[in-house]
C-alpha cells in the first residue's frame, strides 16, 4: 500500500507568560523595535460601517480575570467580506483590516477592540451565518489556542438561525456566545472553565 | 497581499486537526493549565468561510532588523551577548506545500535566560543589547530565517525545582484563522526537554521530536554564527474539486 504522505501539523505549546514581548511588545515597554504592535488599529477614519468597540474579561476556573492572555478577532468588514485572499466572493474594505490583537491589562484583565460591526457570511450549504466575530485566545496555561465567536443580542432572529448556534446540544450554552450591548459598546465576557463556560470550537 | 505568488487562492476547508497529538487543555504536570482549560467538549464544525480566510501580512510591515535579535535592540554599535545562532526553516502545510507569505512571529530569553518582562523576577541580567523579539515573512518557497543569541534555560515557579529548556516562541500564520498555530522550539540534544512539564504535555513523544530544531551544520557560517534548522507545519487544506459550492451569494 502507498503511504499517504502527508505531515504532521506542529504540536501546540502554550505562549506562556510574557508572550507579549513576541506579539505585542511596545504594551510590555520594548520600543524602537516595531513602530506599533501588529493589530493595534483595525479601523480608520475611512472604514465603513457601524462602528463599535467589544470588550470584557476573560476568567479562569475560580472567576479570577486571566491578566496574561492575548486576543485576536478576525471578522468580515461590514458588507460581509472578509480582507483575505481566499475571499472569492469581491473585495473586502481597504480600510478595514478584519483582523486585531490585544493584550488583557496586566491590572484588570480587560481587552478592548474599535472596530465595526460585521455583516452576514454565508455558511458552506448557502445559508446564512448571523454577524459574528471569531475569537482566538492564548495565555499561560492553555496549551492550545482556544476559538470561539460572539454574536450580537440584537440579532435575535438570524442567531436563531444560525447554523453554527443550531448545533449547539445544550440550548442554555448558547448564551455564552452572545455578547451584551449598552449603546455602541459590546461586552464579551468569555468563561474558560465551570459555570457558564463558554463554547469553545474545533473547527 | 501583492506580495503573494499568483497561484489561484486556495479555498478549501482544513483537515481537522488531530487533538491527540495536540497537548490537552488539562494537563496537570502542568499546573496553571488546571485552571484554565475547558471542561466540557470542544463543538466540533467543518470550517467555514470564517475560519477558512485569515489575515495576511504584506512585507512592507517588516522592518530591515526584524529577523535580527542580536541587533534589533542593541545600542549603535553594539550587539547581544552570547552564542550566536542562525534559526531558519519552512513553513508547510501537512500536504508539503510551501506556505509562503506566512507571518513568523518569535520571542525569547536571553543566553542568560532572563526575559525582558516586568513580570519576569528571575535573578539572572538583563542584556541591555537584547529585546528578545522578531518576525520575518516566509518566501514563495515558504522558508523564513533570523538571526539570534541561543537563549539559556530558565527556572520557573510549577514544581519546586522546574527549569525551561532553552526555547523559542514560534507563533505563526497560515492564510487561514484556523491555522493560527502557537508553539516552541527546542534544540538538539539538550537534556532539559526531557524533564519539562510543559513540553511533557505533549503525550506523544514523536510530536515532541517534532519541536526540536537539529543543529544544521551545512548551513553554519564559519567565524560568525551556528545553524539550527526548524520547520513548521500547518493544517492543510483539502482538494476545492469536490467542495460543495456556494449558493445564494
Amino acid at each position: 500500500m502507498q503511504e499517504l504522505g502527508y505531515l504532521k501539523e506542529t504540536p501546540s505549546q502554550t505562549a506562556g507568560p510574557y508572550v507579549h514581548i513576541g506579539l505585542t511588545p511596545n504594551f510590555c515597554d520594548i520600543g524602537g523595535i516595531y513602530a506599533q504592535d501588529l493589530g493595534s488599529a483595525m479601523v480608520n477614519e475611512k472604514t465603513l460601517g457601524e462602528r463599535i468597540t467589544v470588550t470584557g474579561h476573560i476568567y479562569d476556573g475560580t472567576g479570577a480575570p486571566v491578566r496574561d492572555a492575548v486576543v485576536e478577532i478576525w471578522q468580515a468588514d461590514s458588507a460581509g467580506l472578509y480582507n483575505s485572499p481566499s475571499e472569492m466572493r469581491g473585495a473586502a474594505d481597504q480600510n478595514f483590516a478584519g483582523w486585531g490583537r490585544c493584550p488583557t491589562c496586566a491590572e484588570d484583565g480587560v481587552y478592548k477592540f474599535e472596530t465595526v460591526k460585521p455583516g452576514c457570511v454565508p455558511f458552506k450549504d448557502g445559508r446564512t451565518m448571523a454577524p459574528h466575530i471569531s475569537f482566538w485566545i492564548v495565555a499561560r496555561g492553555i496549551n492550545i489556542g482556544l476559538h470561539t465567536r460572539m454574536y450580537f443580542p440584537e440579532e435575535a432572529d438570524a442567531n436563531k438561525a444560525d447554523p453554527l448556534l443550531a448545533r449547539v446540544e445544550h440550548g442554555e450554552r448558547i448564551a455564552t456566545m452572545i455578547a451584551s450591548r449598552e449603546d455602541a459598546t459590546y461586552t464579551f465576557d468569555i468563561r474558560l472553565q465551570g459555570e457558564k463556560e463558554t463554547v469553545f470550537l474545533d473547527i | 497581499m501583492s506580495d503573494i505568488s499568483n497561484r489561484k487562492p486556495e479555498t478549501g476547508a482544513f483537515f481537522a486537526r488531530d487533538r491527540a497529538w495536540h497537548p490537552p487543555a488539562y494537563a496537570p504536570g502542568y499546573k496553571t493549565s488546571v485552571l484554565r482549560s475547558p471542561q466540557r467538549a470542544l463543538l466540533s464544525l467543518d470550517g467555514t468561510i470564517s475560519e477558512i480566510t485569515g489575515p495576511v501580512f504584506g512585507h512592507s510591515i517588516i522592518g530591515e532588523l526584524d529577523n535580527d535579535l542580536i541587533h534589533n535592540f542593541a545600542r549603535p554599535g553594539e550587539s547581544a551577548i552570547g552564542e550566536r545562532i542562525i534559526v531558519h526553516g519552512r513553513v508547510l502545510d501537512e500536504r508539503g506545500r510551501p506556505v509562503s507569505g506566512a507571518l513568523v512571529e518569535f520571542w525569547q530569553a536571553n543566553a542568560g535566560g532572563r526575559y525582558r518582562h516586568k513580570k519576569e523576577t528571575y535573578l539572572a541580567a538583563i542584556d541591555p543589547n537584547f529585546g528578545g523579539c522578531g518576525r520575518c515573512i516566509t518566501d514563495e518557497y515558504g522558508q523564513y530565517s533570523f538571526r539570534t543569541i541561543r537563549p539559556g534555560a530558565y527556572p520557573w515557579p510549577n514544581g519546586v525545582n522546574d527549569w525551561r529548556p532553552a526555547h523559542i516562541h514560534f507563533s505563526i500564520f497560515g492564510h487561514g484563522f484556523a491555522q493560527r498555530l502557537i508553539t516552541q522550539m527546542y534544540f538538539e540534544g539538550d537534556p532539559m526537554i526531557w524533564k519539562c512539564p510543559i513540553v511533557g504535555t505533549i503525550p506523544d513523544k514523536a510530536a515532541i521530536e517534532q519541536l526540536i530544531a537539529a543543529l544544521d551544520w551545512g548551513n553554519t557560517i564559519p567565524m560568525d554564527a551556528r545553524a539550527y534548522k526548524f520547520d513548521i507545519v500547518l493544517r492543510g487544506r483539502r482538494s476545492t474539486l469536490f467542495e460543495n459550492r456556494l449558493e445564494g451569494n
